[in-house]
């Protein structure tokens, strides 16, 4: 079981990855789209990387509701 | 129509500057090919780029960019500043309007090392491993897309493809959007990155490609007797073109005119060139046919010259047929010598070369011909770069053919 620290820090190590934003940019409020440079496109990249990284499954249609950070640190801790 | 700006990432430099002094020095950009996939193909050599663009682009951006898309955004850059140009279009700091600008990039074959090596992730690594990225990196207008959006065109972005011939159709193209007043200013080019296994395979399999792995940097030889097929290059050329009126109100510094293009298609052979050099001479003929420019203007030709058998020649006899005693009088230099071909790259490296020569007086050298094909009755520039007429208005062509039987020939003279 990851905490919400550790799925923080690995998803902003996957959003600094991806999208080139500084991990500590990457907070539990920020929009992937809106202020972490990371469109449509590119959040299926960090979706994978993050199933890949913690285990868990996030389906496509799901992954609409995943607007900010903390909705996915959020749904990632519910799911593994 | 006029250059107000050029950009090169070549096997010989990763700026136009560079690109320049290694033509005039006669270098060669051919090198061994070292990856391990390379060790068992009948072909192991190729002219890389000089500069990774890894070492210029950020990694977020990079990624999401095909190489070909990598080498034309780079060329874009430097050519999009060299004209003036600060910001993008869409910028409120720039006068120019994005309406009236557009983007011609091209290649002969698109992204595709992104599809090879996305197939490759699809079967080592899985369905969901394959990159969202992958339809915008390897569909052919993607370079001209993302340049496109670096400049902000809103006047058209377009592709025209027609394998080696498509940087060369491409400032056609743009020329022809300027004079039927669809833009003021172009930002036109051709670029490619096919230096993968399947490809170099592909064209050497179709005994177009030289063998000559042990001796690289003299293996790219136009018009030598010796010659064995062209050498892979990758890169590409960008220049930014512009009305006349429109750079000369906004006092731009002008390289050289774009008097226009000569185009035809051999109706010949899928692959082999129409070897009387009967269809390149009519894309000659046209390009003087349509276009105020006479032929005693012409001092200079970048000539096509592959280092292939048959090509070089039936170029060398089109030349012949539409220039006559007046191609005596025509320094032809062969730069394939050195940067090897860019196939739909070669267009546009080329224009950047035949542009620099007509600014600076001086045609780059041919180099590699030992043994002069007899076959070859011309003027050929080699060894060393050698000064043009110092005097008076001259011009230049850049010719570039392609698989499928295209001819363009583009033409350029001094203001």
């Amino acid at each position: 079981m990851a905490t919400r620290e550790e799925v923080l820090e690995g998803l902003a190590e996957i959003v600094n990855e991806i999208a080139g934003i500084p991990v500590e940019d990457v907070a539990l409020d920020k929009s992937f789209t809106d202020d972490l440079d990371v469109d449509s496109l590119s959040m299926v990249e960090v979706v994978v990387a993050a199933e890949e990284r913690f285990g868990a499954k996030i389906p496509d249609d799901e992954v609409k509701n995943l607007k900010t950070v903390g909705d996915a640190v959020d749904f990632i801790v519910a799911n593994v | 129509m006029v250059v107000t700006g050029i950009g090169a990432f070549t096997p010989l430099g990763g700026d136009a500057a560079t690109f320049w002094e290694g033509l005039l020095a006669g270098k060669s950009g051919v090198r061994s090919l070292t990856e391990e996939w390379a060790a068992e193909l009948p072909v192991r050599i190729a002219a890389r780029v000089a500069v990774e663009p890894g070492e210029i682009l950020p990694r977020p951006l990079a990624r999401k960019l095909d190489r070909s898309a990598q080498f034309a955004l780079i060329a874009a850059r430097e050519a999009w500043k060299d004209a003036g140009y600060e910001a993008p279009a869409t910028d409120e700091a720039n006068p120019l309007a994005p309406e009236r600008l557009g983007a011609v990039i091209a290649s002969g074959i698109g992204g595709v090392t992104t599809l090879l090596d996305q197939y490759d992730v699809l079967k080592e690594q899985g369905v969901r491993k394959v990159s969202p990225h992958t339809v915008p990196m390897l569909m052919p207008n993607s370079p001209a897309a993302n340049v496109g959006l670096e400049v902000g065109a809103r006047a058209g972005v377009h592709t025209p493809v027609s394998a080696c011939a498509s940087g060369a159709e491409a400032i056609g193209y743009a020329i022809e959007m300027i004079r039927t007043g669809r833009a003021d200013v172009v930002v036109a080019g051709g670029t490619e990155a096919a230096v993968h296994p399947l490809p170099i395979v592909a064209f050497s399999n179709m005994m177009a490609m030289s063998k000559n792995n042990e001796d690289p940097q003299h293996a790219s030889r136009p018009y030598d007797k010796g010659r064995d097929g062209f050498v892979l290059g990758e890169g590409a050329g960008v220049i930014v073109l512009e009305s006349a009126e429109h750079a000369a109100a906004r006092g731009a510094r002008v390289y050289c005119e774009a008097v226009g293009q000569g185009l035809s298609s051999d109706a010949h052979h899928i692959a082999q060139p129409e070897p009387t050099g009967a269809g390149v001479a009519r894309a000659i003929d046209d390009l003087f046919a349509r276009n105020e420019l006479d032929k005693s203007e012409v001092v200079h030709v970048n000539a096509h010259a592959t280092s292939t058998p048959q090509g070089d020649t039936a170029e060398i006899k089109a030349l012949r047929r539409t220039l006559g005693e007046h191609l005596d009088h025509v320094a032809i230099s062969a730069t394939k010598s050195m940067t090897g071909h860019l196939l739909g790259g070669a267009g546009g490296i080329e224009t950047v070369a035949t542009v620099l020569a007509l600014h600076n007086r001086i045609a780059p050298p041919t180099i590699n011909v030992v043994d002069l094909d007899d076959d070859i009755e011309a003027d050929i520039v080699r060894d060393e770069a050698r000064k043009l007429p110092v005097e008076g208005r001259i011009a230049a062509l850049n010719n570039s053919f392609g698989f499928g039987g295209h001819n363009v020939v583009l033409a350029f003279r001094t203001v």
